[in-house]
């Protein structure tokens, strides 16, 4: 009946208690402007709160920014929280100052992918196309 | 959820998982849109009030909506928000933010809080916001709350979906009391004086006090009130619930509410029907040979005639 209207839902968060959100507010206005529809859930947040609002939300990825150093911990909290809302196939993506040795320790535990000062913003905004694409295909329904 | 079935009795045994499925659905329209509402509780449907908040970007609307939350969530009561801001005109994106300052109630099971974007539609709502509503309320949500896009003079569209809807003023915010005085100062059902306890606050209130007393001709039970709210500090909430309260139950007692409803339900069929008949106008009005000088509205009555 009405034409299919889908358009790309992906949530931006800060977790923990850094409170530095220029990387993540200049990513949610990027992707506002390739056409996604951007929740943007403020700072302080805990990976609870963040899990809880995805589900809500119904968004096919979620980006996590940390500038503090606290991503090891951070990240994969996130991940878990997912998991306890039975929502493990919303991917989860993130950036910030992340060193590079943490890399593969931060993949392991289930984060899709990492994005530093240096990735290009063309890059990041195909990486959250593909895993909202990713995401509609694991769905089951709609 | 593996079947439409499993997120129909997910939506009714108010799981978040198939409350945010079924929304995007809906608002995508995906294939199974019409079976999800079809097989909503009606009873449910018909027992939760919906409050409507609308006013100017600013006002306080997302500060007041958190309060009433914890307002309603002490009292019990299952919870439903939609928070609506505007999509971009050029990119088709959006950025949702209202959420921000409700986050505290996220892992609360009774809080449903769904962001939506306009998607080109004017007049405050989105085109979903109507399904969006049955879907919280089907859910078990006693209340529903619609947070409109900032609104200027005519963004009406929430009056005719909400049961109760409360006009969000705030002082200082330039004297557009004018500009809306021909608006939705006249059939908003409470008017709110956020940030009450900053300067001009009371000399607002006096205004909207001679508004509401232009409107004596409303039922005695209906008059508007004006309700003073400093919502950063939870000032004047449980007032302002009352008074909801007791506007819904007077609505109920009369023929009002379902008046209001029915008119409501006649209004966003005509809008779906529209939206449905608009890829056939199109198709028709693009296959018309291309005449530049034949007036639009002589053309149309033209198309009409073709559809009927």
């Amino acid at each position: 009946m009405t034409k299919e209207t889908r358009k790309h839902r992906v949530l931006i968060a800060k977790p923990g208690l850094d409170g530095h959100d220029r990387g993540a507010k200049y990513i949610a206005r990027t992707l506002r402007d390739a056409g996604f529809e951007v929740v943007y859930t403020g700072i302080r947040r805990t990976p609870e709160e963040i899990a809880a609002a995805a589900v809500q939300e119904d968004v096919a990825a979620i980006g996590l920014s940390s500038l503090s150093g606290a991503h090891l911990r951070l990240f994969p909290a996130v991940v878990e929280a997912l998991r306890k809302v039975a929502a493990p196939d919303i991917p989860v993506l993130g950036g910030g100052v992340i060193p590079e040795e943490d890399f593969t320790v931060l993949k392991e535990a289930g984060i899709a992918e990492i994005f530093t000062p240096g990735t290009p913003v063309e890059k990041i905004i195909a990486a959250f196309s593909d895993a909202c694409e990713a995401h509609y295909q694991k769905r089951n329904i709609g | 959820m593996t079947s439409i079935a499993e997120l129909i009795a997910g939506i009714k045994n108010g799981e978040p998982r198939a409350i945010g499925r079924a929304i995007s659905i809906v608002e995508d329209g995906g294939v199974h849109g019409h079976s999800i509402l079809a097989a909503l509780d009606v009873e449910r449907i018909e027992a939760a009030t919906v409050v409507g908040l609308t006013g100017p970007p600013g006002a306080g609307k997302s500060t007041l909506t958190n309060q009433l939350i914890a307002h309603y969530r002490s009292q019990g009561k299952r919870i439903g928000i939609i928070a609506i801001d505007p999509s971009s005109p050029i990119s088709g994106g959006a950025l949702l933010g209202d959420r921000i300052r409700m986050m505290a109630h996220a892992p609360d099971q009774h809080v449903v809080v769904r962001s939506m974007a306009t998607r080109g539609r004017l007049g405050g709502l989105c085109a979903a916001a109507g399904a969006a509503v049955r879907v919280m309320a089907g859910s078990g949500c006693n209340i529903v709350i619609i947070e409109t896009v900032g609104v200027g003079q005519s963004e009406m569209d929430i009056v005719r979906l909400a049961d109760i809807t409360a006009l969000v003023l705030a002082p200082g915010l330039g004297d557009d009391i004018q500009a809306m005085k021909a608006g939705l100062l006249e059939v908003a059902d409470i008017l709110v004086v956020n940030k009450a306890d900053c300067p001009g606050a009371e000399s607002l209130a006096m205004d909207l006090d001679g508004v509401v007393r232009e409107r004596q001709k409303a039922p005695d039970n209906l008059i508007p009130k004006v309700c003073m709210t400093v919502a950063s500090e939870g000032k004047g909430i449980g007032e302002l619930a009352e008074e909801i309260a007791r506007l819904d139950a007077a609505c109920r007692a009369s023929a009002r509410h379902l008046l209001r409803r029915r008119q409501s339900q006649h209004l966003e069929i005509l809008d779906w029907a529209m939206e449905m008949l608009r890829p056939r106008l199109l198709e028709l009005i693009s296959s018309e040979t291309d005449d530049p000088v034949s007036d639009p509205r002589v053309k149309a009555m033209e198309i009409l005639k073709k559809i009927n």
